[in-house]
């Protein structure tokens, strides 16, 4: 039987705010424990959370940026379960009345582009961390990252196979680091990933029972755990037997997918509105306000990176795949004020390379885009040839000289001087003149070895274009 | 509404309450009579009022994004019955 995959997604963002969702602690990461955990994140009894203006603001441009419904009143709930690492018995979040509501992201797979539907975003605090490793038998709590606010994000099961999952998975980590609403890092934990998983008879109307597989900290590892649960459940279904509904857990070691809870024991989470905190209104003047301030989104800064400096889809992909990226091939465009052309060949070609090569990020690079930009001047002025501009950017890449100053300090500059090159010619003819005899009978392939002879003999500083000109000229 | 034994026994697993097996039944009666007495409300007409969760028609305050709240570690951690490492101890929760 053939069977189609069905997949949909919650993502959890960490907003990058300075202090927590309902406490003035700090949210930096990597302090030692419990240092940032203030009396409300302990839940201490008397105190009361006050919502921080920041984190409803970060929903907010989320929402708008994927045009989705901003609700104008929206509820907080109390999710009740027990767990060490939540030390309130709940954990403060949205169910009935979510901030964001039904919005959309397109994603590309094949080059062919599907629109996936977003349920819901909701605001809710993160909990503690649990460290089972051995204290006597007894387990560690570390409660620096409680109160943390995070953006649930919730898809429609849109999504037919891991590579589209990925697919959604990266367009949204692109936009919320855009957006600067989240910092990304999935080894911190700022953007984690449960899948939905069920499969169903192509052609069946009905979903299939789903399988909850929680915490999926890669992109690598959520094809991984998708593809491997997708096998199981369908293994399982052709033997005669039954999916449970359940949650698993993905083994990055085995790459297998475990059960965590069994369907006897799923949580009961009476959820009710939290008398702590009041409705949240979300005032038509912050919408506009927000609107206003939108950066341009990755989808529009492709298109117009296609149109304005004519690049194909996976070129405009590349320089739009941060917001630091593009700035910076935008910054060399604008400084060079040579062809669009010359700058994406060098940025993408030689700079993303010898980055690639160093292991850095593009914010790392050791050549700013100004020097950079220097660079492209001189060669778009043929002051240099292409090739020497490659021995000059490694010379920038080790220092911190502009080119100007390395193209003179090492008498890198081409010759113009067409009388000095003239000379040189006449003497690689005088010099070979079996290979002139066989140039004129017609063997039009012993043209690029004089033009070899005369770039060696000038050490590559002659214009590649003048000494064609010269040399057809000499040997007609 | 009734409740049954089964419904107490799981509420009161819900709540982590551990309650006696031979109150269980007086339990079930008195909760089912709090139910009842609720249940009243059910006759208002209601349709087209919406749910009201909180006393007050104000909206939430909002603070600033402000770092106000310092480490206090150490004075929170008297309270704790175990620490170690900077961190609270419990009883182990998994396997």
């Amino acid at each position: 039987m053939e069977w189609e995959t069905v997949i949909g997604l919650e993502i959890h963002a960490q907003l990058a705010t300075k202090s927590k969702i309902f406490s003035g602690a700090s949210t930096a990461y990597g302090a030692p424990p419990n240092t940032q955990a203030c009396a409300v994140d302990l839940g201490f009894p008397g105190v009361l959370p006050v919502l921080n203006k920041q984190a409803v603001r970060m929903a907010v441009i989320f929402g708008m940026a994927i045009e989705a419904e901003i609700a104008p009143y929206s509820v907080f709930a109390r999710k009740n379960y027990f767990y060490p690492d939540l030390p309130k018995g709940y954990q403060i979040s949205q169910f009935e009345l979510p901030i964001v509501g039904n919005g959309h992201l397109d994603i590309q797979v094949n080059g062919v582009s599907k629109r996936i539907g977003v349920t819901r975003a909701h605001l809710e605090e993160d909990a503690g961390k649990s460290l089972h490793e051995d204290f006597h038998g007894l387990t560690g709590i570390d409660l620096n990252r409680a109160g943390t606010p995070l953006l649930e994000i919730v898809s429609e099961p849109d999504m037919r196979s891991a590579k589209e999952a990925v697919a959604y998975m990266k367009k949204l980590h692109e936009l919320v680091r855009y957006l600067k609403i989240c910092d990304g890092n999935m080894q911190e934990g700022s953007f984690r990933c449960d899948a939905n998983v069920s499969v169903r008879p192509k052609g069946q109307q009905e979903f299939g029972t789903r399988a909850e597989i929680k915490n999926i900290n890669s992109f690598k590892f959520v094809e991984k755990a998708i593809n491997f649960e997708v096998e199981r459940q369908i293994d399982i279904l052709e033997n005669g037997g039954q999916i449970v509904q359940e949650t698993r857990l993905y083994d990055a070691d085995k790459d297998e997918t475990r059960s965590m809870r069994s369907k006897e024991e799923a949580n009961d989470y009476r959820y009710f509105p939290d008398p702590d905190l009041l409705p949240v209104i979300v005032e038509e003047s912050l919408k506009q306000e927000i609107k206003a301030e939108l950066p341009e989104l990755p989808e529009a800064k492709k298109q117009r990176f296609k149109d304005q400096y004519q690049q194909d889809e996976e070129t405009a992909s590349q320089l739009t795949a941060t917001m630091e990226m593009a700035d910076y091939y935008e910054r060399v465009v604008k400084n060079a004020n040579c062809e669009a052309k010359l700058c994406t060949s060098w940025v993408t070609g030689t700079l993303l390379g010898a980055l690639n090569k160093a292991g850095l990020e593009i914010s790392d690079s050791p050549i700013e885009a100004e020097r950079l930009a220097g660079l492209l001047q001189r060669i778009a002025d043929n002051t240099i040839s292409g090739k020497i501009a490659k021995q000059v950017f490694e010379e920038m890449w080790q220092g911190n000289a502009g080119a100007d100053e390395i193209i003179e300090a090492k008498g890198l500059k081409q010759i113009t001087d067409t009388g000095a090159i003239e000379v040189i010619i006449d003497k690689i003819i005088a010099d070979n003149p079996a290979q002139v005899e066989q140039y004129l009978s017609g063997k039009d392939k012993v043209f690029g070895f004089f033009v070899g002879q005369v770039m060696k003999a000038t050490q590559g500083k002659a214009n590649p274009g003048e000494v064609n000109k010269m040399l057809k000229d000499k040997l007609k | 509404m009734a409740l049954t034994a089964e419904n107490v026994n799981s509420i009161a697993y819900l709540a982590r309450l551990g309650i006696d097996e031979k109150d269980v039944e007086a339990y079930a009666k008195d909760l089912s009579g709090i139910l009842d007495l609720v249940e009243q409300m059910g006759s208002v007409e209601t349709e087209g009022v919406l749910p009201m969760a909180h006393p007050t028609d104000q909206p939430q305050r909002l603070r600033e994004d402000e770092v106000t709240e310092h480490d206090q570690r150490d004075y929170f951690q008297k309270l704790a019955p175990q620490v170690e490492a900077g961190l609270y101890l419990v009883p182990k929760v998994i396997e």
